[in-house]
């Protein structure tokens, strides 16, 4: 693959496995009717079964469930028919009622695909191992007072799911470009937003190294709670190599589970009482198995929106993108949607490049998403068009793309009142090619001995006398036709 | 007074209508022997002015013609309902001062129906016993008395305080719930009616958790026609319970006029281990015999994975138990003892507020969940468990009900069996084997030993039919004219 750790003895390779918690994107909490949206004040959207107090039990909210089949349908999984809750025991300030409600050995979606677009044109298929369902703990903020913890339950009980990969990823690169394609395909599912900052979207890698080529695993380590992708690409740098200086000096690597600090850009082991848990699962008695038909899932199925997969190999046949282009397009829906608008009846090689090029560049800049677009859709529509029809050149609209971002005004607008109508009448156009022409008669004379390379100075002189407002192609024509006759 | 606390349920009921006294007099004739029997240390906490309260709202229903189906009934709710603004314990010093802000579908239900709550009845820890002496306030005695003899009895468990309160005339029923046994053995040992529904038939939701797959309310009262009129108050689906099944409540009263004519009994020929008493061995060869002469037909029938259903019970409840108990941390409410760490808040905290009993079960069950041992404990039991159910179904084939007593043995002394767990744990044998396989089950006072103590018949019957349940029990209560201790 490409990605090798050199050391003395061997070249190793990497063997990587995400497990990635997506918070469902559901008004309720998995077990209560407490609502779920961010920010609110501190232990303000708990019930009394998210608080874990006696007597309380939870019963399952069914939209979760048709999340959950809907990430599956996405994932091209296996959809479980019957799956099973199952309590995972473990004592914490913030796990209210000392056990979190999970899917043990029956999860409700199995095995699946992810298709990974490689920079260099190439795909990539990882697997995944299953998708299951369990609850959100709350939040322990140590923090904000010298002795005391301060608990905070408003995530507790918010639906997960947690989609674990199987051990298919090579490299640092693969590793990041799955987690943002499951990120897309998620978002597009609407069951997921996959807010990394907020955390509704959380990682834990498991990563081990071998000597190139070699078919073993090597004990693993897992790194937990990794908060963006470019954290996590750092994080199993920095935890390969470890591995293999720990090997190549003759050591063992201990299964553990590791933090990465992205400010010392290193990995360190959680302390030992964090994880040497016995989590004792078993069925929870409170909840009867998940149990649905056929006809539920192709219910969903039925209504599952176009996938970034579909979306790309559709833009590439309908409006001639290369895959590497569709690929950077579809990724965010609102991006697939936005160039959309762009490229209907319009030129859509034209209309890729404008987006990917001109609006991305400013939003990259800006650091806005586009759904702050300074430019609408329309508006860049209106702009191709008015290339199109000769109104303005290339190069002219390149500068009323700039008027637009700063102005927010429409293509016609700046075109009328900055008078940049493209010269396309051949009248003003020959009175300056007969200009340039008079006063440099030894350029004329070149080209007439066969230097036709001083074509390109003459369309630039001609511009310049126009003030650039000159049709390009009708001014080289008219040249050619001039110096030739 | 005493002669209203005298009055069965049913017949209250029928003098309230008429107005021959107030709900608020029949409340206060209640309250007033609860303050008389105080030594029997039924109640942890005696709720007078609600109950004052609550009765004179009844009287205005009762007055306006709105009467529920318990108007001014005084009822014990056991102390592991929560109950709205009163102090919830389960017999645990865990809980201190924990006042829930909700009230259990159960008790609420029994509210809604217009009866009285006289207060919170003492019970085993957390549910967790058979002789109602691991309560953190104390144990609870039995009313009954040994002829001829001062000892002090215990009056069962876990439902102690609400078999104790409602045989001594403190109440005129009483909730329990029973997760092995824990409504019928002390409704056997205290000369009550006793009924364990069927798993689902009432809402587990707000009653604090020992083993979610078995516990089970019911209603504990000294008829089997005031039973049926409680349960049918009590059942019925709830969205908030996702074990509670979508099911109508029957009439169980109108059952109980129907007679056992045409029944076939079963008479499981395993529920003669060693231990039992010939007592119950000859009240039981009477049970079958009223049941014959009522027109029901007995047939020997075989339940043969009896032997294994205390192993299996004691392995299932204690696992669902040591999870369901992780949430008394002292984190959110409750005793809380500090530490200097998280880890040894927990330590202090858990090992202060649980009792030995409960400390047992919950090493017990995690001992049983942990990895190495799961599959040889828990998986096993579960599997027994399903063989049990089994058992149950084959039989109901053949039969209509089943026969068995309750007990292996009538009430013992406060102090008895206590340093055994095991000869404790032998109490629940008969009663177990319906909580595993999740069919209803009654006990009926039957009959008295030659020590003058309660013995109990216990009735099994299929699930969801509660209605021959109370049909067979009808005809033993008809033909056993069991003495009921009288109201003092």
């Amino acid at each position: 693959m490409g990605y090798i750790i050199k050391g003395e003895q061997h070249d190793w390779e990497l063997v990587i496995g995400l497990e990635v918690h997506a918070q469902v994107m559901s008004k309720a909490k998995l077990f209560s009717g407490a609502p779920t949206e961010f920010g609110a004040g501190p232990n303000t959207q708990v019930s009394f079964v998210d608080a874990g107090m006696p007597g309380m039990l939870p019963v399952l909210n069914e939209v979760c469930v048709e999340q959950a089949v809907r990430s599956g349908l996405g994932l091209k999984a296996q959809i479980n028919k019957r799956s099973v809750f199952a309590r995972k025991n473990y004592f914490y300030a913030d796990l209210p009622q000392g056990y979190q409600i999970s899917q043990f050995d029956q999860p409700i979606v199995g095995e699946g695909i992810v298709v990974l677009d490689m920079p260099d044109g190439s795909t990539r298929s990882v697997g995944i191992e299953r998708l299951h369902l369990e609850q959100d703990a709350g939040k322990s903020i140590h923090d904000l007072h010298p002795q005391k913890t301060y608990i905070d339950l408003n995530r507790s009980g918010v639906a997960l799911m947690e989609i674990v990969s199987k051990p298919d990823l090579r490299t640092p690169e693969e590793a990041g470009i799955y987690l943002k394609k499951l990120r897309s395909i998620l978002r597009y599912l609407g069951t997921c937003d996959g807010n990394m900052e907020e955390g509704s979207m959380r990682c834990d890698a498991n990563v081990s190294v071998r000597p190139a080529g070699a078919t073993e695993l090597r004990t693993r380590c897992e790194i937990k709670n990794v908060n963006s992708v470019r954290f996590l690409m750092q994080a199993i740098e920095y935890e390969a190599r470890r591995h293999v200086d720990v090997y190549e000096s003759g050591g063992t690597i201990n299964q553990e589970t590791r933090l990465y600090d992205s400010n010392k850009g290193e990995t360190r082991p959680m302390r030992s009482k964090e994880f040497a848990h016995d989590y004792r699962y078993f069925p929870d008695p409170d909840l009867l198995p998940i149990e649905f038909d056929d006809a539920f899932i192709a219910k969903i199925k039925a209504d599952l929106p176009e996938l970034p997969d579909d979306k790309q190999g559709r833009f590439i046949t309908e409006f001639g993108l290369s895959a590497y282009d569709a690929g950077v397009l579809v990724t965010e829906k609102e991006n697939a949607d936005y160039f959309e608008v762009v490229a209907k009846g319009r030129d859509g090689k034209q209309a890729a490049n404008w987006v990917i090029t001109n609006l991305f560049g400013v939003l990259n800049k800006r650091g806005v998403e586009i759904a702050d677009s300074p430019v609408s859709a329309k508006d860049l529509g209106r702009l191709l068009d008015l290339m199109a029809d000769n109104t303005i050149s290339g190069r002219m609209a390149k500068e009323v793309f700039e008027a637009m971002v700063e102005t927010g005004k429409s293509p016609d607008a700046i075109v009328e009142e900055r008078g940049m109508k493209q010269i396309t009448d051949t009248g003003p156009i020959d009175a300056a090619i007969d200009k340039v022409m008079a006063e440099n008669a030894d350029k004329v004379e070149q080209y007439r001995a066969g230097k036709v390379q001083v074509m390109g100075w003459f369309v630039g002189q001609v511009m310049k006398a126009t003030q650039g407002k000159a049709n390009p192609a009708v001014c080289s024509e008219l040249l050619k036709k001039k110096l030739e006759a | 007074m005493s002669e209203l606390t005298s009055l069965t349920i049913a017949a209250a009921r029928e003098k309230l209508a008429k107005k021959e006294f107030s709900a608020l007099e029949l409340t206060d004739a209640h309250l007033a022997a609860m303050e008389r029997a105080k030594d029997l240390n039924a109640f942890i906490t005696m709720t007078p002015d609600l109950a004052r309260e609550r009765a004179r709202e009844s009287d205005k229903r009762l007055f306006a013609g709105q009467a529920g189906a318990l108007e001014g009934i005084p009822l014990g709710i056991k102390d592991l309902f929560c109950t709205e603004g009163v102090l919830t314990t389960a017999a645990s010093h865990i809980l201190d001062g924990f006042t829930p802000q909700y009230e259990s579908t159960v008790s609420q239900k029994l509210r809604d129906a217009g009866s009285v709550m006289l207060g919170k009845l003492n019970l085993d820890e957390f549910a967790m016993g058979s002789a109602n002496i691991t309560s953190y306030y104390g144990p609870v005695k039995n009313p009954w008395k040994p002829k001829g003899r001062n000892a002090e009895l215990v009056p069962g468990g876990s439902s102690g305080g609400s078999a104790a309160a409602v045989s001594a005339h403190l109440a005129m029923g009483a909730t329990g719930t029973d997760t092995g046994g824990s409504i019928r053995q002390p409704a056997a040992f205290c000369g009550i009616v006793g009924v364990k529904p069927t798993y689902g038939r009432c809402s587990r939701w707000g009653v604090v958790a020992f083993a979610s797959s078995l516990d089970q309310a019911g209603p504990m009262t000294r008829t089997v026609r005031d039973a049926a009129i409680m349960l049918g108050a009590m059942s019925g689906f709830d969205p908030k319970d996702s074990t509670s099944a979508q099911l109508d409540v029957p009439d169980f009263e109108a059952a109980l006029t129907k007679g056992v004519k045409g029944l076939r009994i079963g008479i499981p020929k395993e529920y003669r281990p060693a231990g039992l008493s010939p007592e119950l061995v000859a009240l039981w060869d009477k049970g079958v015999e009223w049941l014959k002469a009522a027109g029901a037909t007995p047939v020997e029938i075989s339940l043969p994975h009896t032997k294994s259903a205390l192993p299996t019970y004691y392995i299932v409840a204690p696992a669902e138990a040591s999870s369901n108990l992780a949430r008394y941390d002292g984190v959110r409410f409750g005793l809380r003892v500090d530490g200097k760490s998280l880890d040894e808040m927990y330590a202090k905290t858990r090992a202060a507020g649980f009792g030995a009993e409960v400390r047992r079960r919950i090493m017990i069950g995690t001992y049983v969940l942990s990895a190495g041992y799961y599959d040889a404990y828990y998986l096993k039991a579960q599997k027994v468990r399903a063989l049990i159910n089994k058992d149950f179904t084959d039989a109901f084939d053949k039969v209509d009900a089943i026969l068995t007593p309750t007990s292996p043995t009538p009430a013992f002394g406060i102090g008895e069996k206590f340093d055994d767990p095991i000869a404790m744990y032998l109490n629940d044998v008969f009663t177990v084997p319906a909580s595993l396989a999740g069919i209803p089950g009654a006990s009926i006072p039957a009959g008295l030993s030659a020590d003058g103590l309660p013995l109990g018949l216990q009735v099994l019957t299929r699930r969801w039919d509660e209605e021959t349940l109370f049909r067979v029990c009808q005809a033993l209560e008809d033909a056993a004219q069991f003495p009921l201790l009288p109201a003092v």
